[in-house]
């Protein structure tokens, strides 16, 4: 069984967030528009964080694209008092909004801030309506909602497979934000298939995951910007 | 003959305690009228909320949970009064008890469904609540809430009805209205001495049992923090400290309910100033204790130095936070403590302004705990910021208001003091306590008879 996860080079990310456009899109994530975003309701699956540490003269910033984590220990599912979140043997951390009562607990449990809730109706502009996804469904007011990978590229990349009488290869299956990255910053496959670049890149010396030493071991690995 | 005329016929304890049963003034009235308006307005702001989502509460991102668990914590907190307060008094012994049990055990059973219910407001999609019992995920504390509150509900329930029923079997026979209701309350007991044997027996039981129920409510409660890896929250002091502050918020609530009823009822010579006093020594030990536990807590944080841990303890101890916190620390200790300590000021005046100071204080303490480790993630998230809107104020306002109400009512169909354990007191537990008193006495020497 494949273990999903994602490398982020953030030497090649110059923070376009082409990767958050191709997401919301990909996705059906509701706009909230400059209101949602003074409310800090904003939903966003990938956030490109810019992150600034030191004073002037000696600054650096640095942008740090944000997904769902997937973590292979989440600290998430373990909370959800209706089993609406789970891991899955894939490496997917799952989220059924069927079954989502929005107590949020999941939200509070994550310590990457990448669950989102849906504190209103989601509002889609009326130019994009007819684009939505149909390979996703939207989300109803009043549940959580968060990165899943992408996972209907997924199925989708296994019929298509199933029906070529071959297995799954690298590159049949990969998230939009990663597809749609102008740099190649975002590397997407099996970690535990040694032919995929992630394994390869996982292991990399520069190699880093988001707050280790939690233990939530992230499935969303980053290589630090070289000096 | 009229209820009024037949309780006004009866003897001192069974005339006063009655009294409020068959007689209701203008002033309840108005106190109950005003207090349905301000629940019906909270249920306004409920509906308003269940149809525009919870969009209209100043929730946001990473702010995810507010007022309503603030409330949640709170209500189960005050819950505490009750059963646990008198089970450790009934445990102990303590004569002094026989007065208050029956008004703290009243304050458990109707608070707990209005902190109960505070959840369910804060859930994104109530319709699917049941979705807990048909989908439960066993590792979930907020599953393991659920079931602990209902148990002490139930628990709690038991051990209120139980030591009321000889006092609704009297009121049954003197035939007061609604008759159905006390016929049916009392279940066919006949005060027998036989029957009162067999009550204390099972009292006695419930009394142990509860208070491990008790315990555990709130202890879960502070696991559903302590168990997210969040700074400030992952605690192991959380679930003692819970129970603690539980207790404390508790007793504040009983003394300003024991206040209230002896002046709107008149009942002076029931809620003595030795009742007072000595739950106010209560509240003296509570609020040292709870000094002890918010030292340990923050010291803890602060030696650790780790830094998510220390961005939320000084926002409290000097930034956004710092109002709330050390009003805190006044409402909770400095304020107590200072009026407990001394005798002059441990009279009714003093411990009901001590104990309104503890109320305020624990709800801000319970807004200190999820309020700034809400906004301080480990995740920086910039601009983040909580201000509660109408929405959620209003239907705290209406949960305070409902609570009061509902009480109001009880003690129009009850009576909120134990008939049969006062007279019981008076009639043999004066002599049970000299003997009880001598037994702990060196025995007398027996003269031996020298040769």
């Amino acid at each position: 069984m494949a273990r999903w996860g994602m490398v982020i080079d953030l030497e090649r990310c110059n923070g376009c967030q082409a990767c958050e456009i191709a997401c919301r899109s990909e996705n059906n994530v509701p706009v909230g528009g400059p209101q949602a975003a003074q409310e800090n309701r904003t939903i966003s699956w990938m956030r490109v964080l810019a992150e600034t540490h030191g004073e002037w003269p000696d600054v650096r910033t640095r942008f740090v694209p944000q997904p769902c984590m997937h973590c292979d220990r989440p600290p998430c599912t373990m909370v959800c008092p209706v089993g609406a979140t789970s891991l899955e043997e894939n490496g997917i951390v799952n989220q059924i909004y069927a079954r989502c009562i929005g107590c949020r607990y999941c939200a509070n449990a994550c310590p990457y801030t990448v669950k989102y809730f849906n504190w209103k109706e989601p509002a889609y502009p009326e130019s994009t309506k007819d684009g939505l996804n149909p390979d996703v469904s939207t989300r109803p007011v009043g549940v959580v909602e968060k990165c899943t990978f992408c996972s209907h590229r997924l199925q989708r990349a296994k019929e298509q497979a199933r029906t070529e009488g071959r297995i799954l290869r690298e590159g049949d299956y990969t998230p939009a934000c990663s597809e749609s990255c102008p740099t190649g910053a975002i590397v997407f496959g099996d970690l535990d298939d040694p032919r995929h670049r992630v394994a390869r890149l996982s292991r990399d010396p520069r190699a880093f995951r988001l707050q280790e030493g939690l233990g939530t071991q992230p499935k969303v690995y980053y290589l630090a910007e070289e000096d | 003959m009229t209820d009024l005329e037949k309780v006004q016929s009866l003897q001192q304890d069974e005339r006063l305690l009655l009294l409020p049963l068959v007689r209701t003034t203008g002033t309840f009235w108005f106190w109950a009228c005003s207090m349905a308006a301000v629940a019906l307005w909270g249920g306004f702001a409920y509906v308003y909320q269940l149809r525009n989502g919870l969009g209209v509460t100043g929730l946001n991102t990473p702010e995810y949970w507010g007022i309503y668990i603030i409330c949640f914590v709170f209500f189960i907190g005050i819950s505490h009064a009750g059963t646990l307060i008198s089970a450790i008094l009934r445990v102990a012994n303590a004569e002094w008890r026989r007065s208050i049990t029956r008004s703290a055990e009243f304050i458990t059973v109707l608070v707990i469904g209005f902190g109960a219910i505070q959840p369910i407001l804060d859930l994104g999609r109530p319709d699917r609540v049941l979705n807990v019992f048909l989908h439960s995920q066993a590792f979930s504390p907020l599953l393991w809430d659920v079931l602990s509150i209902g148990l002490y509900f139930t628990a709690s329930s038991i051990y209120l009805y139980v030591p009321m029923i000889p006092d609704l079997a009297r009121i049954r026979d003197l035939g007061l209205r609604p008759r159905l209701l006390y016929s049916f309350l009392a279940i066919g007991y006949r005060d027998t001495p036989a029957s009162r044997a067999t009550l204390e027996k099972i009292i006695a039981v419930l009394a142990i049992m509860v208070i491990p129920i008790a315990i555990s409510v709130h202890t879960v409660i502070g696991w559903i923090f302590a168990l997210t890896l969040r700074p400030m929250w992952h605690s192991a002091i959380f679930g003692p400290y819970f129970v603690m502050g539980a207790i404390f918020s508790g007793i504040a609530a009983l003394i300003i309910a024991m206040a209230i009823l002896r002046r709107v009822y008149s009942l002076k010579s029931y809620f003595k100033d030795v009742h007072f006093e000595n739950m106010g020594l209560l509240l003296l030990v509570m609020s040292v204790l709870w000094f002890y536990f918010t030292f340990a807590e923050n010291l803890t944080v602060w030696y650790g130095g780790e830094e998510a841990e220390l961005a939320t303890l000084y926002s409290k101890l000097t930034g956004d936070f710092a109002i709330s916190f050390w009003l805190m620390v006044a409402c909770c200790f400095v304020i107590p403590f200072g009026l407990m300590c001394r005798r002059a000021t441990r009279n009714i005046r003093g411990t009901v302004i001590a104990s309104v100071a503890v109320v305020v204080g624990m709800w801000l303490e319970r807004f200190n705990i999820v309020v700034p480790t809400s906004l301080h993630t480990h995740a920086d998230v910039p601009g983040a910021s909580y201000f509660p809107s109408w929405v959620e104020l209003s239907i705290m306002a209406g949960t305070f208001a409902g609570f009061i109400l509902v009480y109001m009512v009880a003690t129009k169909f009850f009576p909120i003091i134990s008939i049969w354990e006062i007279q019981e007191g008076r009639e043999s537990s004066v002599e049970e306590v000299s003997t009880r008193v001598a037994g702990y006495l060196p025995d007398d020497e027996v003269e031996t008879v020298v040769p």
